[in-house]
């Protein structure tokens, strides 16, 4: 094996004779290469955009200077704050419920001894993930709109039953969490039950003989092992702290205006700065911001992760 | 069901919950199981509520009576449907085949050991894991340089290639097919085109169908691209025409002077009624219900395969 490493590409005219060699796996390799290099390299060029006062007739790199002006203008709205906090305090608040009820989910799936009954709910819980956002988008209309559910059960309770919930800006940020849970959490759960399953039980026999109640396997057991997973989950959603969802943020409050300083995030800044308002720097300018700041965290964060438990480090 | 019972071991059975503690978890999530699966149930109620219980009693998971009529509307005058429907099946399944075979040509590549340029590939698709050029020069070279700005090819692209999924790809071929095989093949003279394509694609089938599978609802459910880049009403997909109605009436709705404009009112009266619109989304979500259940093997394979670190 490691003479025939020695083989490929490590002399110096091995270069050439490697690829030779080999031609035919880079021309597998080739239509991703290529599709990634227009797709998402090119664009990552294309933020000069954000430094300019971009023309389509004079292109990237002809268009007049700006330098940070689109950033100082940025900054100036009073849209930068909102749309920071909300988006970072959204995704805190995702992922801290999210994760500790599908752990929870999963400690109680796991542990039900009617495997059938367990794989029925599973298949239930999962259900909402498979749904796309623009339906979830109208489930939430049947229960909240202005003919919806809540409000028939309200006049059924002797309520008026008209409030008009999606202007009623308090209601937001729980129900945003709450529907976030109710389609992700299955799905994560799940993958939770299936590393649950492969801890060997070896690990379970040795401290049921040490007398371990169930609570005290979970919690020096089972928890231990989920670590691993769980930390590599929440270092890849620490890069996407400064990304919003779309499709909550915007489908499913419908872009309603009202509600933009509690639900308004980075994605839907941009997204309305670009298609709306036509301002392609500005535009540019936020979608900047949030790459940077997201590439800086993930960054840092796996590199805490590495110092405190090197084995759950991302790379 | 056999498998099951042999699943449990004699050691699970002593060390197992009380039954009064599994009763309780039991019953908890089973309640917790069908309130998840309620608010479907309840938008296919209300796309068969007669319009008199609407008018009366507003949504309700019991509807004084029931009618078909948005149905039967929908097949009489539903073309926008129909467009929606064969441009998003067209582009969901050309969408599907190509991106699981270019991610498994490269995770087949990742895949080599010994293969010196491994590191760089490797290096190309993580990289876009950790920085993108974000939403809009993404968009204006879409637009202004490759010049497919409300196309049948924005569309189709969008997405195709993802980091996830080539590292579950890689995984799973490096996993599953032992590398004495590679070696074997290549005594034998097969070049790599030959390996990968008579010995990787067959022995990784349900690798395949597994990334196929998410790929494929990924594609049917995707709702932005359309927003961002179609206007023409024939390319519009399913999931994007939902959300532009559902923004349409609201726009017109919450306007009051145009809701109370003649101009306004003709257009809510030729805006789907809300039974009409919940009818859409059953039809377009039920292809995905239904198979969903068939596949949850594949898709919880899938889901394992890809927590193993990359």
């Amino acid at each position: 094996m490691t003479a025939r490493e020695g083989q490929i590409g490590k002399t110096r005219t091995g270069i050439l004779t490697a690829f030779k060699k080999h031609w035919q796996l880079h021309v597998l390799a080739l239509p991703v290469l290529l599709y990634l290099l227009i797709f998402s390299y090119a664009p990552m060029f294309g933020v000069v955009l954000a430094f300019e006062r971009y023309s389509v007739a004079k292109g990237f790199f002809g268009s007049p200077w700006l330098g940070l002006k689109n950033f100082e203008f940025m900054f100036k709205t009073q849209d930068a704050w909102r749309i920071t906090r909300n988006t970072v305090l959204y995704n805190i608040a995702f992922i801290t419920v999210n994760t500790s009820l599908s752990v929870l989910l999963a400690l109680i799936l796991d542990e039900m001894y009617i495997k059938r009954l367990s794989k029925t709910i599973q298949t239930m819980l999962i259900m909402p993930y498979f749904l796309s956002m623009s339906v979830v988008a109208i489930v939430v209309y049947a229960f909240i709109g202005p003919k919806g559910v809540v409000n028939t059960m309200l006049k059924a309770l002797g309520e008026p039953g008209n409030t008009f919930w999606y202007t009623y800006r308090p209601l937001w940020p729980f129900l945003l969490v709450f529907i976030s849970a109710w389609k992700g959490v299955g799905y994560t759960a799940i993958v939770y039950v299936a590393s649950i399953s492969g801890i060997s039980s070896e690990f379970y026999e040795a401290a049921v003989l040490d007398g371990a109640s169930k609570l005290q396997q979970a919690r020096y057991i089972t928890l231990p092992h989920l670590r691993h997973i769980i930390v590599i989950m929440l270092i890849l959603n620490m890069g996407s702290m400064f990304r919003g969802d779309m499709g909550l943020s915007y489908n499913v409050t419908q872009n309603t205006g009202e509600l933009y300083e509690v639900v308004d995030v980075i994605d839907t800044f941009v997204y309305r700065a670009l298609k709306d308002l036509n301002d392609t720097g500005m535009a540019a300018a936020a979608g900047l911001y949030q790459s940077v700041v997201g590439f800086v965290l993930i960054i840092v964060s796996n590199a805490i992760v590495r110092r405190v438990d090197e084995e759950s480090a991302l790379y | 069901m056999a498998a099951d019972s042999t699943e449990t071991s004699s050691f699970d059975r002593i060390n197992r919950i009380k039954p009064l503690t599994n009763m309780i978890f039991s019953v908890v999530m089973s309640v917790v199981a069908v309130l998840t699966v309620v608010p479907v149930a309840l938008v296919f109620i209300i796309s068969i509520t007669s319009s008199l219980s609407l008018t009366m009693r507003g949504f309700s998971f019991v509807p004084l009576s029931t009618s078909f009529v948005a149905y039967e509307s929908l097949f009489k005058t539903g073309s926008q449907l129909v467009d929606s429907y064969i441009i998003t099946i067209e582009v969901t399944l050309l969408h599907t085949v190509l991106s699981v075979l270019i991610m498994t040509m490269y995770a087949y590549v990742l895949a080599q050991q010994r293969f010196g340029a491994r590191k760089f590939y490797t290096f190309v698709v993580f990289f876009t894991m950790l920085f993108s050029g974000g939403l809009v020069p993404s968009y204006i070279i879409n637009v202004n340089v490759l010049h497919i700005y409300d196309t049948f090819w924005i569309l189709l692209l969008s997405g195709m290639v993802g980091t996830f999924n080539i590292i579950v790809l890689r995984t799973f071929i490096s996993t599953t097919i032992p590398i004495e095989l590679f070696d074997a093949a290549q005594i034998d003279g097969a070049s790599d085109f030959k390996v990968f394509f008579r010995i990787v694609l067959p022995l990784s089938k349900a690798g395949l169908a597994t990334i196929g599978l998410f790929v494929l609802v990924g594609k049917w459910n995707e709702w932005f691209t359309g927003m961002l880049y179609i206007d023409n009403p024939k390319l519009v997909p399913l999931q994007t025409m939902l959300t532009r109605i559902q923004q349409r009436i609201d726009f017109i709705k919450n306007n009051s002077s145009l809701a109370s404009s003649p101009d306004g009112m003709q257009m809510l009266k030729n805006m789907p009624s809300e039974q009409t619109r919940m009818a859409i989304v059953v039809l377009t979500t039920l292809p995905v219900l239904f198979a969903y259940p068939f596949f949850q093997r594949y898709f919880i394979r899938g889901m394992t395969i890809g927590s193993v670190k990359g």
